[in-house]
């Protein structure tokens, strides 16, 4: 039933998601990052509240914050800490909130970590690693 | 020779040496660089780029080498410790002896999904998230709520009877058993079961949760079936693929271990179900 739950919040933010793309346009005055030129799918800047959190999203093509992003790339930020985020080869997305499982956009994965925080924080940005 | 059990088969004093352990790697901080490392490799590990621990061909035998470094660690502790496997075909609801307070603990509550019983409970004192991508310090599990069944024994047997290992383009989109079994494709096997447990679980940090030593020890005797079904089939890439451990290419971060090194799980452990004889081969 819980799973019910989750599609039904899904389906709820995919129809959002149209009229939301309406809205970015006009949102983004403070963001950096130069004009989306990529597909229409990543080409949405976003500002919004969800469920109290503030999800912004910036396209990538620029990396303008240090470059360890794959080119394209978007920013997203979920109260200003930034959501690591990835781009799978058949266009979905994963992030580090939600490794295992992917969605159609950065838009519905960005809710999807703030359905899963409950609330909590985002750590701190840390995107290299790798050695024990 | 370590022999890996069914976790359901089990006795109270083995599950009680594999928990102890398990609270004693947390206790010293030898646990938390397990995780680091997980999550360093989840965060790097790109379609489009190098790619080691996931979404690649050397997923198998990363994690291979992963959870043999970790039950030597187990060992260190109590030689007497296997890592155990969760055949989660067979145990296959919350209501499993699996995550019961005597072993693993159980779901974690509506509120915030803390779970509030068993060894790994935060109140407990000794099993704080230190690793984490959130602000939450404490386990969290939200059994079947992610997605409500686990995979079935008979999508399990179709993806064991694939006869290829992998396929170009090496990744998240590839065709063939590891990806399948990773889960990237088709029935999703391996990535369901992470979201099924939920929590940590569902992130880079995984192995927060304990279970997912057990997860990965059936993921790896999978990958043991698969074998003794195809004889005749290998690993593959063999040799001079861009971005991905080839068949003798090391693999990050040891450095020192190929793919071809850990072909044969028998040189350091045996399953359950495997004939004795086996075992003494060594």
């Amino acid at each position: 039933m819980n799973t019910i739950t989750r599609r039904q919040a899904l389906g709820t933010s995919a129809g959002v998601l149209t009229a939301l793309g309406l809205a970015a346009a006009a949102t983004s005055a403070s963001a950096s990052a130069t004009p989306a030129p990529s597909t229409p799918t990543d080409a949405g800047t976003v500002d919004e509240v969800y469920k109290g959190r503030r999800i912004q999203i910036t396209p990538g093509g620029g990396g303008h914050h240090g470059g360890h992003h794959s080119p394209g790339q978007p920013t997203v930020r979920i109260d200003g800490r930034e959501l690591h985020v990835m781009r799978n080869a058949d266009g979905t997305w994963i992030s580090v909130i939600n490794h295992y499982e992917t969605f159609a956009d950065p838009t519905s994965l960005a809710r999807a970590a703030v359905r899963e925080l409950q609330g909590a924080t985002l750590a701190p940005f840390a995107p290299m690693g790798g050695a024990a | 020779m370590t022999v890996r059990k069914n976790q359901a088969a089990l006795t109270p004093e083995e599950k009680r040496a594999f928990t102890n352990a398990l609270l004693e790697l947390k206790r010293t901080g030898r646990y938390d660089r397990f995780v680091t490392t997980h999550n360093g490799f989840i965060m790097s590990d790109t379609d489009a780029g190098d790619r080691v621990g996931h979404r690649s061909p050397s997923f198998l035998p990363w994690h291979r080498r992963f959870l043999l470094e970790f039950e030597a660690a187990l060992q260190a502790v109590d030689a007497t410790v296997a890592l155990p496997y969760w055949d989660w075909t067979a145990d296959r609801t919350s209501r499993s002896s699996l995550w019961a307070a005597d072993f693993l603990g159980g779901t974690g509550r509506a509120r915030d999904g803390q779970v509030l019983d068993g060894p790994f409970a935060y109140a407990t004192g000794k099993w704080n998230v230190n690793v984490r991508v959130d602000g939450r310090s404490y386990l969290r599990r939200a059994l079947g709520e992610g997605v409500a069944q686990l995979p079935s024994k008979a999508e399990v047997d179709a993806v064991l009877a694939m006869p290829v290992y992998d396929a170009a383009p090496w990744n998240s989109s590839s065709s063939g058993f590891r990806n399948n079994l990773e889960g990237w494709r088709g029935a999703n096997l391996h990535n369901r079961v992470h979201v099924w447990v939920g929590g940590q679980m569902g992130t880079g940090v995984s192995p927060n949760d304990p279970v997912f030593w057990m997860h990965h020890a059936y993921v790896d005797k999978l990958w043991a079936d698969w074998q003794a079904r195809h004889p005749q089939s290998t690993y593959l890439p063999a040799a001079g693929t861009a971005n991905v451990v080839d068949l003798r290419d090391t693999m990050r971060p040891w450095n020192d271990v190929t793919p071809a090194d850990l072909l044969d799980h028998r040189k350091f452990y045996t399953f359950d179900t495997e004939p004795a004889a086996a075992a003494s081969q060594r």
